[in-house]
């Protein structure tokens, strides 16, 4: 075995894969750039090489800084992670040239499947389902509708090259055809300087599925079982399980044997994912091969108890695969949650920042639940702009999909996030939406259940009565702290009432609380009562409760006269009262927000560096407008809301004064 | 018997009746809540003691005698506030709108008597059309009184204003005096001179929101120490603030239970300072992981922003908090930041509350407008205040200590007890850059060699340890430690007993 890995990777999963290294005894190496200086992956690593400044292409994905990286510390073999040079033929090659293993495919393999047309070329011979389409190169317009009508509406044309939904278009008719083919045509060439565009059947109904196969330099290759990634926004996936709820015994059966046959007829030998796409009635084509590790690569690792990174550090060191086929075993399910420091209210605008606060929930391993959390980061590290936004991988696994689904529900509600924005809240509503826990999704879930951009979660009657429960027991607890202050008027004590109300979502609710040594139990108008336990303190950001028996994890701010609550998805303002400060407060005017936010106004005296935008620029909420420097420091003003930049008052090199205006929007 | 219980529980209800059921109508729509359910809000459930009650105004002119209303327009008496005795009086809006009478100031005067008597806190809830015309010069003396005892009352008992309504002219200067203002957005105002005035002489032309609101007098004028969406959270938050305060100057800091371990350790403290010496970062995350439970009561939050007061608790017990905020002018010292920090280590040593100073500070902001404004005896007020404070003092160094300001922040040379310092502190005359300009001013036309005489400043001098071979930094600690011994430190000091030389008093910069 190789006594030294390199990981020419950052972020989770090198810190995934020094785990698995570790494990085996073998001694590591990170690479890293200086935005990295401090990374998770730098601390956990036996080594660690500078590799150069924080973009990517002048630091790790420079074939050369990698290869001195690994002459300096003698490293054996390399794993390249997800990404970065990871399919790139190139770097396989140089390591090669230098006797260094890559734990990958060969270069031949990762070549062939590089190229979408040649992929698909290849796996038509081999007896894989492909999509019904036109494989060689397109000359015109003419010739594309000409296809198109051959292939048979609705189509989608596709660059060659392509990726990310770049140089994608869908046709329905022979017009949308020759405009698409210009417009795909023109992408291509700008983002990836090749034009070739081909075109095939666009699939209705469609549900991303993928297979794991797994091979060795020896002929010998098995299948995973798959994992369904159709949870996506914008080509980016964002929720992964294991196995499908959508596929039977057969089809798998058939998607697996397809998948080993197209990697051996690469002559494959590592870990690789093979994905189709399927349609409503079960049909699957053939999407494309990555020649690498998948990022969702846990959730298969969860249900077949393989550890996916030890095969292929096994594989590249040319150990045969001891797994045969019939060894695979599909045990139970698993869900993987990917979170984004993406704002979901903003639009998934990026956010970048420090992670103020990051307290993942607890991983478990029991005989029935799992949660695993594959994460590169730490509390009080950066979120940077130089990479991507993802925190961490949350898995949870349970003997079935619905215990999985709870599962996952609780470590979101457990999982602490602050100083940056995230996707959390999405996911929790993800977890609860009909269409999920159903298992009936498609690839359009998101498009099509969250058209408007996510809004947040309204919660249903029942869970605001659990939560608003919560609420008073919680305010009851910190009141009676509050009484035993010191220098209080002994025999005057102020003695803290069982009546209450409770104001969550514009609504009085009336309880009273009739507490003992094991908890609290709330008494409703209605007639309900909540029994709610809890060992929470005053100042603990999160409560687990339990509430008539089943767990409640809340994530708890103290507010005036409350709490800001956040759970399952939803952010609520919970204000509990005694009866006469809630009948005053019912007399309080409701404010409207006065509206600041068409200015722009310096917040300090200070020069400005640049102005970010420019006139009819529409800006989102967020967004960097112009950065003033003041005492040496530069500082970012953002744009309060959405809107569109109707003047500008001010270029950089303008010293300003307090509230001067820089910017009006319409 | 029966009659004689009878009249007076009716006299009692005639009095809680205020200015009638119109206008605590009218009291009710412009968003304000009455003087008596103020106090209601204010106080514990059912603790409220009234002084008072049937107090009517003596004045004979302008026909006032036919209308004497018990009470005469303020509610006075004392209370608890989570079982700890305040002093109260809320002006009544509904009686004569809430103006001042002779007998109005004297039912205040015998609060604060008393208050300053028994050692309790006195909280004034403010909300008067001003003098009661009326009486004249009665009422003027009325005012004069009250001010007399807020001046007496000043560093013995803690004094509260809140301002839920107007409070103009004269009746300003009382409220001003006090130890903290806090106002209701859209309700309330306060200002010497009212628009109209303003207008006739000096024909300028402004609303009294713009004039005196809330927003004016917390971002601009600093009058105010905070200020509150409504009345309900004014009054809660004020019950908060209560909850941090000595009773008077010869009791301790209030202790209450806590749940937070003293000795946490917070390793992403570690990485709160950035790489970039000129990267801002957020020392309101410091002090929130630093005290108790994470809370932190901000006092004149809006104001000068680029220096945090505020309260803590450590171990359950209260501790001023001082703080640079490099993310406002870079955490400079100017006018405002001086002034605000000044006022607040003055009131903290004057009831015996503990002061931690956390410091990262480039120095003291240059320019005209700072000079010309008298920075160099505003500068000297914080300096002033530090150096006279007795209470136990404990300072954090986290990054820059620079020139001037180094000595202002609560140095170990103004009697600091505990100086401490991270090692990312720079402890020294200025930065490097501006240092090497002046050392090796001949070497200015050589960019080479002034690069590498300011990488050896930056060696010789941006690091805690010259000031800790010194001995005026104690130690330097581990960020993550930085709760566990600032608490420490703090426990240390419990017995601390130090005094200034007898004197009349003190003559601070003003």
């Amino acid at each position: 075995m190789f006594k030294k890995i390199l990981i020419a990777n950052r972020g989770e999963i090198a810190c995934r894969v020094i785990k698995s290294a570790r494990a085996m005894g073998i001694q590591t190496v990170a690479i890293y750039s200086d935005a990295d200086r401090n990374a998770l992956h730098v601390k956990m690593a036996d080594e660690a090489v500078h590799i150069g400044p924080p973009p990517a292409n002048q630091s790790y994905i420079v074939i050369d800084k990698v290869m001195d990286a690994i002459r300096q510390t003698g490293a054996e073999a390399v794993h390249p992670g997800y990404g970065f040079l990871s399919e790139n033929s190139k770097f396989a090659e140089a390591l090669a040239a230098e006797g260094v293993a890559f734990v990958g495919p060969p270069v031949g393999a990762i070549e062939k499947m590089g190229d979408k047309i040649t992929s698909k070329k290849i796996a038509k011979e081999a007896g894989v389902s492909t999509v019904p389409g036109y494989m060689g190169l397109i000359e015109d317009a003419d010739e594309a509708v000409k296809i198109s009508n051959e292939v048979g509406y609705p189509v989608m044309l596709k660059a060659s090259a392509g990726g990310g939904g770049k140089g994608m278009r869908i046709a329905w008719n022979d017009e949308e055809a020759r405009e698409g083919f210009q417009s795909s045509k023109n992408e291509a060439a700008n983002s990836f300087g090749d034009d070739r565009i081909f075109i095939e059947k666009f699939v209705t109904q469609p549900r991303h599925i993928e297979i794991q196969v797994l091979c060795d330099a020896h002929g010998n290759g098995i299948y995973l079982g798959e994992r369904e990634c159709s949870i996506q926004r914008r080509q980016q996936k964002v929720i992964e399980e294991a196995p499908s709820p959508f596929l039977d015994e057969e089809t798998r059966k058939r998607m697996g044997d397809q998948a080993v046959a197209l990697a051996q007829a690469v002559d494959y030998a590592s870990a690789g994912t093979v994905e189709f796409i399927v349609d409503g009635d079960k049909n699957f084509y053939f999407l494309e091969m990555n020649t690498r590790l998948q990022v969702e690569h846990p959730v298969t690792e969860m249900i077949t108890g393989v550890d996916l990174v030890e095969q292929m550090i096994r594989v590249a060191n040319g150990e045969p695969l001891t797994i045969k086929q019939e060894d695979v075993k599909l045990n139970g399910w698993a869900i993987e949650s990917r979170l984004y420091a993406e704002d979901p209210y903003r639009g998934f605008l990026p956010s970048i920042g420090r992670l103020v606060k990051y307290r993942p929930p607890e991983e478990v391993v029991q005989a029935d639940e799992v949660v695993r959390n594959d994460t590169g980061v730490f509390e009080g590290g950066e979120i940077s702009m130089y990479y991507d936004p993802m925190i961490a991988k949350l898995c949870t696994w349970g003997p079935d999909r619905a215990t999985a689904i709870e599962h996952m529900r609780n470590a979101l509600d457990g999982f602490e996030l602050e100083g940056i924005g995230h996707n959390l809240p999405f996911l929790s509503a993800v977890m609860d939406h009909p269409k999920f826990t159903s298992g009936e999704m498609t690839t359009a879930f998101i498009e099509e259940e969250y058209p408007e951009g996510f809004e947040g979660v309204e919660l249903d009657r029942d869970a605001v009565q659990r939560i608003a429960a919560s609420a008073a027991a919680m305010h009851r607890v910190a009141e009676i702290r509050r009484t035993r202050v010191s220098g209080r008027m002994s025999n005057h004590e102020r003695k803290v009432g069982t009546e209450w109300v409770v104001s969550v979502q514009g609504e009085d609710i009336p309880v009273s609380i009739e507490a003992d040594h094991d908890g609290s139990t709330v008494h409703f108008d209605d007639g309900r009562t909540h029994r709610v336990a809890s060992d929470w303190t005053p100042g603990d950001s999160l409560a687990r409760l339990s509430v008539d028996g089943s767990p409640l994890v809340l994530k708890v701010e103290k507010i005036t006269q409350g709490f800001r609550i956040r759970s399952r998805g939803a952010d609520l303002e919970v204000r509990v009262r005694s009866p006469r400060q809630a009948e005053l407060a019912a007399l309080m005017p409701v404010k409207v927000a006065p509206d600041t936010s068409r200015l722009l106004l310096c917040p300090m005296p200070g020069l400005i560096v640049n102005v970010a935008v420019s006139v009819g620029d529409e800006v989102h909420e967020g967004q960097a407008l112009c950065t003033v420097e003041a005492m040496k420091m530069e500082n970012i003003l953002r744009a309060e809301k959405k809107g569109v930049v109707s003047k500008i008052n001010a270029a950089a090199g303008d010293s300003l004064a307090v509230d001067d205006v820089i910017l009006e929007f319409e | 018997m029966k009659d004689i219980l009878q009249e007076l529980e009716s006299r009692r209800e005639e009095a809680r009746q205020g200015g009638g059921a119109r206008r605590i109508e009218s009291q009710h729509k412009k968003g304000k809540l009455t003087a008596r359910e103020r106090i209601d809000l204010l106080l514990d459930e059912d603790s409220f003691e009234e002084f008072d009650m049937f107090v009517a105004h003596r004045c004979t002119d302008f026909g006032m005698e036919k209308d004497r209303p018990a009470g005469d327009g303020v509610v006075t008496g004392w209370g608890t506030i989570n079982g700890r005795m305040v002093y109260v009086f809320s002006q009544d809006f509904t009686v004569f709108g809430g103006s001042l009478s002779e007998t109005h100031a004297q039912k205040i005067c015998k609060i604060m008597d008393m208050a300053m008597q028994n050692g309790a806190p006195v909280i004034g809830i403010n909300d008067s059309g001003g003098a009661r015309i009326q009486e004249g010069v009665a009422s003027l003396a009325g005012y004069a009184e009250v001010f007399q005892r807020n001046i007496m009352a000043s560093g013995v008992v803690p004094q509260i204003s809140l301002v839920m309504g107007p409070c103009a002219g004269g009746a300003v200067y009382s409220p001003a005096m006090t130890d903290f203002i806090f106002m209701v957005k859209d309700s309330s105002y306060m200002f010497v001179t009212g628009p109209d005035v303003v207008k006739t002489v000096t024909n300028e032309v402004v609303t009294a929101e713009e004039l005196g609101g809330a927003s004016t007098h917390t971002r601009k004028s600093s009058v105010a120490d905070g200020a509150f969406e409504n009345d309900v959270e004014a009054l809660a938050e004020v019950r908060r603030l209560v909850d941090f305060l000595p009773l008077n100057n010869r009791q301790k800091p209030p202790v209450r239970p806590f749940f937070d371990d003293p000795a946490r350790i917070d390793e992403s403290l570690d990485t709160l300072i950035p790489d970039n010496p000129n990267t801002p970062y957020d020392m309101k995350e410091l002090i929130t992981k630093l005290a108790d439970e994470g809370d932190f009561y901000e006092i004149q939050e809006d104001f000068a922003k680029n220096i945090l007061t505020g309260f803590i608790r450590l171990e359950g017990g209260t501790v001023g908090v001082v703080a640079n905020q490099p993310m406002v002018l870079a955490g400079c010292l100017d006018i405002d930041a001086s002034r605000k920090a000044a006022r607040f280590v003055r009131f903290c040593d004057a009831f015996e509350i503990p002061v931690l100073t956390l410091v990262d500070v480039p120095g003291f902001l240059p320019g005209t407008s700072q000079e010309y404004g008298g920075v160099i005896k505003h500068g000297a007020k914080l300096l002033f205040a530090y150096g006279e404070a007795t209470v136990p003092k404990v300072t954090v160094i986290t990054r820059k200590a620079y020139g001037g300001a180094y000595d202002v922040m609560a140095s170990k040379h103004l009697r600091g007890d505990f100086n401490y310092a991270w090692p990312t502190a720079e402890i020294a005359v200025m930065g490097a850059k501006g240092a090497t300009e002046i050392i090796h001013r001949a070497d200015l036309g050589d960019a080479e060699k002034i690069a590498q005489h300011t990488q050896d400043y930056e060696d010789r001098f941006a690091n805690p340890f010259v000031a800790a071979e010194k001995g005026f930094i104690d130690e330097v600690i581990m960020p993550q430690s930085t709760r566990k011994r600032v608490a420490r430190a703090f426990a240390s000091l419990r017995g601390k007993s130090l005094q200034n030389p007898w004197k009349k008093h003190d003559n601070i910069p003003l």
